[in-house]
């Protein structure tokens, strides 16, 4: 008979949250050998796993845990990378509780397998023991393809195509290849080397990077065309959104993608050695309950804030955050001000922001997005002191490519419009990832990226669109 | 990696430099901008494009001592490499015959209107050039303004050359003399603010072209955003040139002073740097 089954999930040790809200370390330390095992040998091997439909990238998840559970690590990172190249990011960054996890039997009755741990703990394991993955590369088809943007989605497609033996050039706008993998998610969360490492893979297998390419300005789309078999646009969200109230362009409040440049490309955390500098005072305010929010909040932690606020207008269970980085940021002291929301930013006479005007909210019919609507309650405001602000509420489509391709249909928000295989309304143009869907996840840009990539072959290979 | 061609040191304050950049010099129109990243603790900074040569791959550009950044730019010799260099970045001048065209320069700024007033005055147009700098040692290009100008005016604030005086004194006279088209202006938000408020007493056309902090240039980040007639717009990919007289120079000016104490700290530190290795 079988021995007696976990019910629990092992857990992952973690710096503890003193030490570590004066640190940048990553938070979360991973499983060691020996409890990956343990959490391996709670997969119950399901003749017909659902965990596989659950991944946006359909790992073939019961065949990876299997290889654990024989201590072959490798043999169960070349399982992952048959559909996915980037574990060490998605076993870290992927809403995995409400992917491959929340659908996994086990969590019927127990704690759901811990999925997404066991694959962060065989991408670790190879770093350390210094091997680099052997890939195989199909013959050369003397295809070009352009991808732009080096963030999820684009490398996903770069590498897949690289593979399938196209000649494949990334395009980046910044002086750092990753996209949000580099400027947004914060190092406690993703180590840079982390994707450093990933990055490193690509180029091992030709893929060639150019980073400061900003396109539609130093090149358009159709010039791209002119030197390349097809595009892959994998160009982000790209514009902060703003609330649009009175005061919002004090100093000291920053879009969640300025505070969160500043600090993880820019190091400013580390001014005055590196240049760019930072402000947080004692007291920070982040307006928003997504990742964002967190990432930007805990951040501000670190860099030395005595308090830090999250303030958002809907109630703890409409907060879009996963709720690991919501008990992470409570267990590091952020306060969250629940049901209410900014009407106005008061500065003083320097133009730097003071006070927050805050209204208390209330919870009416579920709207569009299904979450009930949030309702200012009439003559509740009141003035919430802050030294900073970071906005934290979405983005919008960036323009600086659409704008130069005219014949690039784009729905009523500007994100590019393509069909599930990325392919938009401009022959040999593939689009994907948040460019298209709007603010979304690191695995829903890779799945994106995977779907295209497939299309992209099909195109470079019989010339057939649509 | 960006070689630099040629340094030519204008005066105290300000260098010339040529940077190999064949894609941005093929590419760049009058009125927009680079970011540059000096080395790898560098920060990014915007710099108009004052001039390219497309055959040798090249872009001049003018960088004024001000902050760390540019004094430490300042120290790079020819045949330095600069780490990053990102653009064309903003929108291009909207060049069109108009008629009478002012270009108004407070200090470096000559350097950044010199190429505008070029395609102004290839596109048909009179143009005029106004210079207004401290003192005669800082204002430049004057030169290269008078091969091609139908007329260059230099007001200093200490009267060591032209008028003494501000470009506002200098600009008032010719309002009263001549009809005049547009006005363009570039150069430190004060300087353009009272140029704008100016103008707009006499109903002149003016555009600006906003100096604004930036890091990415794509609209990313929003650090750059400026109010136009009351509507946040974002610097680097709506600009960087606007309407003045709809621009809120006051919040532009507040906005230029976010980070005053790090500035001062990144550059008296780096000062303090150079004179240890001395």
């Amino acid at each position: 008979m079988a021995k007696k089954i976990r019910k629990t999930r092992v857990e992952m040790p973690k710096q503890n949250p003193k030490g570590r809200i004066k640190n940048y370390n990553e938070v979360a330390l991973g499983f060691s050998e020996e409890k990956a095992i343990e959490e391996a040998e709670r997969c119950i091997q399901c003749p017909d796993p659902t965990c596989i439909k659950g991944c946006p990238v359909e790992i073939n998840i019961k065949g990876f845990i299997k290889k654990i559970q024989e201590k072959d690590y490798e043999g169960a990172l070349s399982v992952i990378r048959i559909t996915n190249l980037l574990p060490g990011i998605c076993g870290r960054v992927c809403p995995q509780e409400e992917q491959c996890e929340e659908v996994c039997i086990m969590g019927k009755r127990f704690e759901p397998v811990a999925i997404g741990r066991l694959e962060r703990f065989v991408a670790d394991f190879e770093v350390g023991q210094g091997k680099k993955p052997e890939i195989k590369l199909q013959p050369s088809t003397g295809k070009k393809v352009a991808v732009v943007g080096s963030g999820p989605a684009g490398l996903t497609v770069a590498s897949e195509l690289a593979q399938k033996g196209h000649k494949v050039v990334i395009f980046e706008a910044l002086h750092k290849p990753g996209g949000v993998l580099i400027y947004g998610i914060p190092e406690f969360r993703l180590p840079k080397k982390v994707v450093e490492q990933e990055i490193e893979n690509l180029k091992a297998i030709g893929v060639e990077i150019r980073l400061n390419h900003v396109i539609g300005k130093i090149l358009t789309v159709n010039e791209l065309l002119e030197d390349f078999d097809a595009v892959f646009l994998g160009l982000g969200a790209g514009l902060p959104a703003f609330m649009k109230i009175p005061g919002e362009n004090l100093i000291g409040i920053y879009s969640a993608n300025e505070f969160l440049t500043r600090i993880n490309l820019m190091k400013a955390y580390l001014f005055p050695e590196y240049d760019t500098p930072i402000k947080v005072g004692k007291k920070v305010a982040v307006i928003g309950a997504g990742n964002v929010a967190m990432d930007a909040v805990r951040s501000s932690l670190r860099l030395g804030a005595e308090e830090a606020h999250i303030i958002y207008r809907r109630s703890r269970k409409e907060m879009p955050a996963r709720l690991e980085e919501i008990e992470n940021a409570e267990e590091e002291g952020v306060i969250f001000d629940l049901l209410v929301n900014p009407i106005e930013y008061i500065g003083d006479e320097n133009g730097r922001v003071k006070a927050i005007k805050l209204i208390k909210m209330e919870l009416g019919e579920p709207d569009d997005s299904g979450r009930r609507r949030p309702v200012p309650i009439k003559g509740s405001e009141y003035l919430f002191n802050v030294d900073t602000v970071v906005v934290a509420i979405g983005q919008k489509a960036n323009p600086l490519v659409t704008s130069t391709t005219p014949d690039l249909q784009t729905n009523k928000w500007g994100n590019i419009k393509a069909d599930e295989y990325g392919r938009t309304s401009k022959k040999g143009v593939f689009a994907g990832g948040d460019i298209v869907t709007g603010a979304a996840t690191v695995i829903l840009a890779m799945g994106a990226g995977r779907k295209s990539a497939v299309a992209i072959d099909e195109y470079l290979r019989t010339g057939k669109w649509k | 990696m960006y070689r630099i061609v040629k340094k030519e040191k204008m005066n105290e304050a300000v260098n010339k430099f040529v940077i190999e950049a064949p894609l941005i010099a093929r590419k760049r129109k009058p009125g927009q901008f680079i970011i540059l990243r000096l080395h790898e603790k560098g920060e990014r900074i915007p710099i108009t494009i004052a001039d390219s040569d497309i055959e040798k791959g090249t872009i001049t550009i003018y960088v004024q001592k001000i902050g760390k950044t540019t004094y430490e730019f300042g120290s790079f010799k020819e045949g330095d490499y600069i780490l990053d260099v990102s653009g064309p970045l903003g929108n291009p001048t909207p060049i069109e015959k108009k008629g009478n065209i002012y270009c108004i320069a407070g200090g470096v700024g000559a350097a950044e209107i010199y190429p505008i007033a070029k395609a102004y005055k290839e596109e048909g147009n009179n143009v005029y050039v106004i210079i207004g700098a401290r003192n005669k040692e800082l204002v430049i290009m004057e030169k290269e303004f008078k091969s091609f100008a139908d007329g260059v005016y230099i007001t200093t604030d200490d009267g060591s050359y032209g008028r003494k005086g501000f470009v506002s004194d200098e600009l008032l006279e010719h309002i009263n003399n001549r009809k005049i088209d547009e006005v363009i202006a570039v150069g430190p938000a004060i300087m353009m603010k009272v140029i704008s408020e100016l103008t707009l007493k006499y109903k002149i056309p003016t555009l600006c072209s906003l100096n604004a902090i930036m890091i990415d240039g794509t609209g990313m980040c929003g650090v750059c955003r400026v109010e136009v007639d009351g509507i946040t717009k974002y610097a680097c990919v709506d600009g960087p040139e606007f309407d003045a007289h709809k621009v809120n120079f006051d919040l532009l000016m507040k906005r230029l002073k976010s980070y005053l104490d790090e500035e001062r700290i990144s550059l008296e530190q780096y000062k303090h740097m150079i004179g240890e290795r001395r």
